[in-house]
């Protein structure tokens, strides 16, 4: 197939929908930007699981980051010092976890997002 | 045992961002709230500077391993604040409950999506 000029910014439109979408369900729900990300990269981009993954997380670094600096009120409701310590046993976990999923199938990574989701749509349920 | 709880609670956060790319927050906000005392404002602020600290470390470990597309995550990053202004005028007019609800049917959706794919594409 001939290059489109045109793709490019479909591809930029879809990707500005994803961050949207992330965006409004973070805003509605309180829900990670994650959970929409990451499937969303698999099934209109063919991403594979870990790219998917990887990318979300780049993603979720800037979505934090915004966040706080767009909900300027909650600077003053971080506890900073707590935050601090919790995230070292967090960030040992997520060294582990991405070091975990490059041994396993991204098929196991596909089944095991399902899984966070049947668990999100039941906390949400039961909410 | 309060704090034992807490840091477990933290380190399946952790997994879980590694695992399968989610912030963690979900887990962070009642490892705060139930069992270090924060109000939920609280734990839901904390929990942001949680999850940026562990995405970024996630990212740099994803980097290496050759998983980040970082111009894709650059627009999907500085377009979501939009969302989030979309998502609180929606939350005003709409029933919670409802969107929940509409919310946990598309999550499942989804799951089942993941689901099949996993099924048939055998990687």
């Amino acid at each position: 197939m001939a290059p489109d000029p045109a793709l490019p910014s479909s591809r930029t439109l879809k990707l500005a929908l994803i961050g949207t979408l992330a965006g409004i369900f973070s805003g509605l729900f309180g829900v990670g930007g994650g959970t929409v990300i990451v499937p969303l990269l698999i099934f209109w981009f063919g991403y594979g699981e870990r790219l998917a993954t990887g990318t979300s997380l780049a993603a979720i670094v800037l979505i934090g980051l915004l966040g706080a600096l767009a909900q300027g009120g909650l600077y003053g409701n971080v506890h900073l010092l707590t935050g601090l310590w919790l995230s070292i046993p967090a960030v040992v976990g997520v060294i582990a976890g991405t070091a975990i999923q490059q041994r396993i199938s991204q098929r196991a990574v596909s089944l095991l997002f399902a899984a966070l989701l049947i668990g999100i749509a039941i906390e949400l349920i039961v909410r | 045992m309060n704090e034992l709880a807490a840091i477990a609670i933290a380190i399946a956060g952790g997994l879980a961002g590694g695992l399968v790319g989610v912030g963690g927050g979900v887990l962070f906000v009642p490892a705060l709230t139930i069992f270090l005392g924060l109000s939920q404002v609280e734990g839901e602020s904390t929990s942001l500077l949680m999850i940026v600290i562990v995405a970024l470390v996630g990212t740099i470990r994803q980097r290496a391993y050759g998983n980040v597309n970082l111009r894709d995550a650059a627009v999907i990053g500085v377009l979501s604040p939009l969302g989030v202004l979309i998502g609180v005028a929606v939350a005003n007019e709409v029933s919670q409950r409802a969107l929940e609800l509409t919310f946990a049917a598309l999550v499942l959706f989804v799951a089942y999506g993941l689901l099949r794919r996993a099924m048939t594409a055998p990687r």
